[in-house]
């Protein structure tokens, strides 16, 4: 049975099939990368070459990442038909807290101040979402009103530490989390280690398949695969490195913020698709009657998916207010609208069930770049913001007609 | 022979429905019961509460033997019991090993998703079942009615099952997979597992059935073996809650003129 199966895929028919099946996944993240592609040669144009240089595209880079870093769990929110209005407003209570931990409890510029006050803003933020999570899971009440109330809650919780004071100057190592960035040579280290994890995966993926002796995607795919990964690698390396330090010869390489990014990229890569736990977001959102029958412990999830965007909510908190060396009350403001769009714009279905982080760091990278190119122009912000608006529902036409379409 | 099952007098309400009352069945290993009664008559309730979807609101559930108690669909499968819902309960975006393997994933030994190992299983339980079956990459939805359900039993012959449920199992099979599920419901037999079997089709079930029980209202009507009666007199019971000796079965005449 097995070995007929293993042959017959191998066939010119499922070939054809297996190809329009990848091409249909494909398709869609095709057309935002088009998307956002065709945004940045506008932007380049009407902007006059600012908008694709180093200089810019380094800045582009850091504004994208809290929202991507955010919308990776957002996606598994949305995908579980669940909902969080409370990330904004989160971001600036655990940001406060962190700068008030770091300035007032422990001593400023203290060797141990800057991790510490971290750990207690991943914790803090942990334990935020959770009990979030906790009275949507426990006792049904809809994510929609919990969050709002967490929108609503938050901010004002921040306002209780310092009064509405904004605290500033924040320790000078943990500045560097938003900050910062890491020179030339770690950036190609960075990039070949990249590299080197993508075709060790490759490899054992292909193995694995071979050991239980069944299909295998066709090696030259694999090849044209990892050379446009290398190709993409190369491209944003130079990038990064091609912006100088203020009067030096020294490119600044990958900042800190987005290498954050990449991080949370691929462990929530991993955890949507590798781990038992996305496996049940999806599926509960796929279906929350089966993912009850199945005997999956459906409030653990829901718990514990708003724990993980607690957790990201922290690391959010800790790259902006590191970036303005300060904690006002002000921030994040409208980022859980934002956040929320990055998602359903990278093709997160506000039904359920469908949505991928790739998706979303796209989505992501869209929002942001419509955002930059329009201050490149000169745009007020009240005109930014009614596109941005017009582009958000736009985006959920677009998933209407999709999922119609594929039906 | 030992009874595997014994339900005792169970009864389950929802709000102001009573929806089983006072149902008992019993099964032994290696046995099909069909499972009868009018759309309404309470059999997905009565079958629920030994899946561990429904609570029981009284009664008793023993298996070889013992009282257990079943508290949510967990319980029910670490007793052997696996069941083929109505609904099919299939998550409809996820593929069909995922689905199979829906809540016991078997994990690579650093705590990941086995993907491969999942998929051959996949592949060689459906072979059992849907030999021709190729979509093992596309999610449920895009699959017929009978492929789905195909998903659903297939599910419930990965795991060793000693007890199998199935909630009109053949709704949306043709002719030929219908013959498939036949075959097979007796190959399970023949390997001691022990089948409640909820059908409307009367053929099907006079085919297969060591055993018949009908409900109607929530209520038992009748049980015996399918020698001892026929397809009129169940279609009686069914219809009428009349038992074969013309009279009526407890509680059913009383309900009917309410
Ligand atoms: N979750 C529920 N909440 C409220 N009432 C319910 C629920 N499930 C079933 N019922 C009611 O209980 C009664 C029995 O329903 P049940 O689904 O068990 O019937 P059935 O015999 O399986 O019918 P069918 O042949 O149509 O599948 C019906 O009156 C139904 O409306
Ligand atoms: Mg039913």
């Amino acid at each position: 049975m097995t070995d007929k199966s293993a042959k017959s895929e191998g066939g010119l028919d499922s070939k054809l099939k297996r190809a329009t099946v990848a091409a249909n996944i494909d398709t869609r993240l095709l057309a935002m990368i088009g998307a956002v592609a065709v945004i940045w040669l506008f932007f380049h144009i009407t902007s006059g070459g600012i908008f694709l240089s180093p200089r810019n595209l380094w800045n582009l880079s850091v504004q994208t990442s809290v929202t991507a870093i955010l919308a990776t769990g957002m996606v598994l929110i949305i995908v579980s038909r669940n909902i969080d209005l409370s990330t904004g407003s989160l971001l600036a209570f655990l940001g406060i807290l962190g700068a008030f931990v770091q300035t007032e409890i422990l001593p400023l510029e203290g060797a141990h101040s800057w991790w510490l006050s971290m750990v207690v803003m991943v914790v803090a933020g942990c334990l935020a979402g959770g009990l979030q999570g906790w009275m949507i899971a426990r006792f049904t009440i809809p994510a929609f009103v919990v969050t709002l109330g967490g929108l609503m809650f938050w901010r004002g919780a921040g306002w209780l530490f310092t009064s509405g004071r904004t605290v500033t100057p924040l320790d000078s190592t943990f500045k560097v989390i938003g900050a910062g960035s890491i020179g030339e040579t770690w950036s190609w280290v960075v990039g070949i280690i990249g590299f080197a994890v993508l075709v060790t995966l490759t490899l054992l993926n292909r193995r694995r398949r071979k050991a239980l002796d069944f299909g295998m995607r066709p090696v030259a795919l694999d090849v044209v695969i990892l050379a446009a990964a290398a190709v993409l690698i190369i491209a944003f390396v130079m990038t990064m490195n091609s912006y100088n330090f203020p009067r030096s010869e020294d490119g600044r390489g990958i900042p800190v913020p987005v290498l954050i990014l990449i991080v949370v990229a691929c462990v929530m890569i991993y955890v949507a698709n590798m781990t038992r736990f996305g496996r049940y977001i999806y599926g509960y959102g796929g279906n929350p009657e089966a993912a009850e029958l199945a005997g999956v412990n459906t409030r653990a999830v829901v718990i514990a998916s708003f724990a993980l965007i607690g957790g990201l909510t922290a690391l959010g908190a800790m790259i902006s207010t590191a970036r303005l060396n300060a904690a006002p009350l002000s921030i994040g403001q409208l980022l859980e609208l934002q956040v929320i769009a990055a998602a359903v714009i990278g093709g997160t279905s506000l039904t359920g069930g469908v949505g991928t982080i790739i998706g979303a760091l796209i989505g992501a990278l869209l929002m942001q770049s419509l955002q930059n190119g329009m201050v490149l122009l000169g745009v007020q912000s009240a005109p930014q913001q009614m596109i941005m608006a017009c582009v958000l529902i736009f985006a959920v036409w677009f998933d209407v007609i999709y999922q119609k379409r594929r039906k | 022979m030992k009874p595997l099952v014994q339900m005792e007098n169970i009864y389950k309400r929802f709000g102001g429905i009573h929806a089983v009352e006072d149902m008992s069945l019993e099964l032994l290993p290696g046995e099909v019961v069909g499972l009868l009664g009018h759309n309404g008559a309470g059999k997905s309730t009565f079958i629920k509460m030994l899946s561990g979807a429904y609570q029981l609101d009284s009664g008793q559930i023993k298996i070889g033997g013992d009282v257990v108690n079943i508290t949510n669909p967990s319980s029910a499968k670490a007793f052997g019991i696996e069941t083929i819902y109505q609904t099919l309960a299939l998550a409809d975006n996820l593929d069909t090993a995922a689905n199979i393997f829906f809540g016991r994933e078997i994990l690579t030994k650093f705590g990941a998703l086995d993907e491969p190992a999942m998929e051959h299983a996949a592949i060689g339980v459906m072979g059992r079942l849907n030999p021709q079956f190729r979509k093992f990459k596309d999610p449920v939805s895009n699959l017929s009615g009978g492929q789905r359900q195909s998903v659903a039993i297939a599910r419930a012959l990965q795991f060793n099952a000693r007890i199998i449920i199935m909630d009109e199992p053949t709704a949306a099979l043709g002719p030929h997979e219908t013959q498939m599920v036949a075959d097979l419901i007796r190959a399970l037999k023949r390997e001691g597992i022990a089948i409640v079997m909820i059908s409307h089709d009367l053929h099907d079930v006079f085919d297969l059935a060591d055993r018949v029980s009908v409900m109607k209202n929530g209520r038992h009507v009748w049980t015996g073996t399918t020698e001892e009666t026929n397809k009129d007199e169940v279609l009686q019971m069914v219809i009428l809650g009349k038992l074969p000796d013309g009279s009526y079965a407890p509680g059913i005449l009383s309900e009917e003129n309410a």
